[in-house]
């Protein structure tokens, strides 16, 4: 058959590029301009070419952010991801428990960043806190201020209460659309709890949980306001993940190409490991 | 296998039931023999699939009681009664082969894997799969799924009964009918019970030796197909069963006479006691269709409409200002000054919808 060649079409598809172009590629561009050029203010730029992704590529702050970084984000996907799956399945399935559990999971999404970390701020102070400081009480020395360690236990069990949420949803959503047809079959079959689980529920679960995995993973490895207004960053570097330490490098000491440098650098992390997690996710799910 | 007793068994899905209205189930009380096949026909909400899963025990009843070759059930877990169950929509594990599908049941169970490769080996030849066994079940057409369904209730020998809840509604009627005769073969060959629920005629008098018809959480007549069609025990069985059903019209009884309006038609017998007697509701005279004889003598009709069906015809008619249908001949041509007769093989008496027995 004889193609027809029409051109209209673009004007259609015409207005989606402008405004991508607008709110993604001419930014994404005028980063990737800084980073190949050094200003020292006055807009006077000399080319720089690849020094600044050397020295970020050899800057062991650099690695130490990002390993703090993979590890925040490893341990909060181990804890939220579970929990969440088995808050999910504990959820009423009818009755008035669901729209009561529906919003309490809601409630913590809601909450800007900066008032989630401003509430645990609070929170875990020992002086005036009531965590902190019933922790204390207790004869446990907890001081997220001073201790490395307590100011991890502190991110993270921030991190958990502000989005383990997000993953019940989306899991209870997975669960819910599974028709009563299939726990009848189960018990027909005689299956256990577990093979109920596995066959069943997790198959069910697995585009939603997708979903949730990703989205925990770059949100979680692009944290900035919490922990900012937590711990800001301390004590010492101990809670400078990577895009705390990009916020100093670009309006704290104002570097703006070591800084855009930095930024590529972090998207294309941020880009490359996603793709990892869904290619091995989906793949898995076509292996089955 | 088993013989099945359902003791007057009632539900409701209320937690407190108070009228006849709250209860999903009214009352049944019935034995399925073992090794019957039962069809449980009635249409939409009369309680049929309430039925099958008390018997499989998804649901106990509010009032009653089970039995399984004389042992009380009742409280007893669907795992423990050993019961399978095909739903209507198919219901696969599809991260597992169709192999892996069929074993389930048996794993689950703790068989040994040298008797459960012997099991489904033979249920797949069974169900005409064997080519898929390692096929991962999620790509199968729906009738295929519907086979997998169906073979996990077959590869356990010793379940006491399987139990189908509508399972051929999502299947083309082509497959329909080839899964309804592969069903009734592996019936005759391993003398299942087998109790089969559905609102489709065809199927249920296709399928079953014994037909329950029920109606309004209770069942009204169980019976062989052709005691359906013959002698309905309730209006609602005349005209739930055949095609179109059966005319059922408000008469007069005066001995071995009912009067229809200006009509009067001969009874093969009077009517035993309760239709004549006044208070016993209305009396009414059913026939079907396939009774009630078009000619040239009889009770004047007007006709409305004429069906061609291809194999017969259908003439819809008003007699006495009431409608009426016939079932003629395809050859047969409609007079020009229409008549009818019943056939008195045909003629049933209802007194407030129950059936009466004639004096012969």
């Amino acid at each position: 058959m004889e193609k027809t060649w029409n051109n209209k079409a673009w004007f259609l598809v015409l207005p989606v590029l402008v405004l991508v172009a607008f709110s993604a590629v001419i930014p994404l561009m005028t980063v990737v301009n800084y980073s190949v050029q050094d200003t020292f203010g006055n807009n006077v730029f000399f080319w720089a070419g690849t020094e600044w992704f050397e020295e970020l590529l050899s800057s062991s702050r650099f690695w130490e952010a990002m390993v703090r970084n993979l590890i925040f984000s490893f341990i909060i996907l181990a804890i939220e991801v579970p929990l969440g799956i088995f808050i999910a399945l504990n959820m009423p399935k009818k009755g008035w428990g669901v729209p009561v559990c529906l919003v309490l999971m809601a409630l913590p999404l809601l909450i800007p960043w900066n008032v989630v970390g401003t509430i645990w701020q609070v929170f875990g102070r020992n002086d005036i806190g009531l965590l902190g400081y019933y922790v204390n009480a207790l004869g446990i020395d907890y001081n997220y201020v001073q201790d490395p360690f307590d100011a991890w236990v502190t991110v993270i069990i921030m991190d958990v209460w502000h989005w383990t949420s997000l993953v019940v949803l989306l899991c209870y959503a997975g669960l819910v659309s599974i028709p009563d047809a299939f726990y009848q079959a189960a018990k027909i079959d005689g299956a256990s709890r577990w093979a109920v689980f596995r066959y069943i529920q997790l198959p069910k679960m697995n585009r939603v949980l997708l979903i949730a995995v990703l989205l925990r993973f770059m949100d979680s490895f692009m944290i900035y306001t919490e922990p900012f207004v937590v711990t800001g960053g301390g004590p010492g570097n101990s809670t400078t993940f990577l895009s705390i330490d990009l916020v100093k490098t670009a309006l704290g000491q104002f570097d703006l190409g070591p800084a855009a440098a930095m930024s590529l650098v972090y998207f294309l992390i941020v880009l490359l490991l996603s793709w990892v997690f869904y290619t091995v996710m989906t793949n898995y799910d076509a292996e089955r | 296998m088993a013989r099945i007793d359902v003791n007057h068994v009632r539900h409701s899905y209320l937690p407190n039931p108070q009228k006849d209205a709250d209860f999903a189930l009214r009352e049944v009380h019935h034995v399925f023999e073992d090794g019957g096949a039962y069809a449980l026909l009635g249409p939409s909400g009369c309680g049929k699939t309430t039925l099958l899963n008390i018997i499989s025990g998804l649901l106990h009843p509010s009032h009653g009681q089970l039995l399984f070759n004389g042992k009380d059930v009742t409280s007893l877990s669907t795992q423990e009664r050993n019961i399978a169950q095909v739903f209507q929509f198919p219901v696969i594990y599809d991260t597992m082969t169709v192999y892996d599908n069929l074993a389930f049941p048996l794993r689950n169970r703790g068989v040994p894997e040298a008797d459960v490769d012997r099991k489904v080996r033979e249920t797949l030849e069974m169900i005409d799969l064997a080519s898929w066994a390692k096929k991962k079940a999620r790509g199968l057409t729906a009738d295929q799924k519907q086979k997998i369904s169906l073979g996990r209730g077959l590869v356990r020998s010793d379940v006491n009964a399987i139990l189908f809840d509508e399972p051929l509604t999502v299947i083309d009627p082509h497959m329909k009918w080839v899964l309804r005769s592969q069903l009734k073969q592996l019936h005759r060959r391993f003398g299942y019970t087998m109790v089969y629920v559905t609102h489709d005629q065809t199927e249920a008098l296709t399928f079953a030796d014994q037909v329950v018809v029920m109606y309004d959480g209770g069942i009204v007549q169980i019976g062989t197909p052709a005691e359906l069609f013959e002698r309905p025990r309730h209006t609602f069985v005349g005209y739930f069963i055949g095609s179109p059903g059966m005319n059922v019209m408000p008469v007069a009884i005066d001995g071995k006479t009912a009067t229809l309006g200006s009509q009067r038609i001969e009874l093969p017998g009077a009517p035993k006691a309760a239709a004549g007697k006044a208070g016993s509701g209305a009396i009414e005279l059913g026939i079907r269709p396939e009774y009630v004889r078009l000619g040239n003598d009889g009770m004047p009709v007007t006709i409305s409409k004429v069906e061609d069906l291809g194999r017969h015809k259908v003439v819809r008619a008003k007699l006495e200002g009431r409608d009426i249908a016939a079932v003629i001949g395809e050859d047969e041509s409609v007079p020009a000054d229409p008549k009818v007769r019943f056939d008195p093989a045909g003629i049933n008496i209802y007194a407030d919808s129950w059936r009466v027995e004639m004096e012969a």
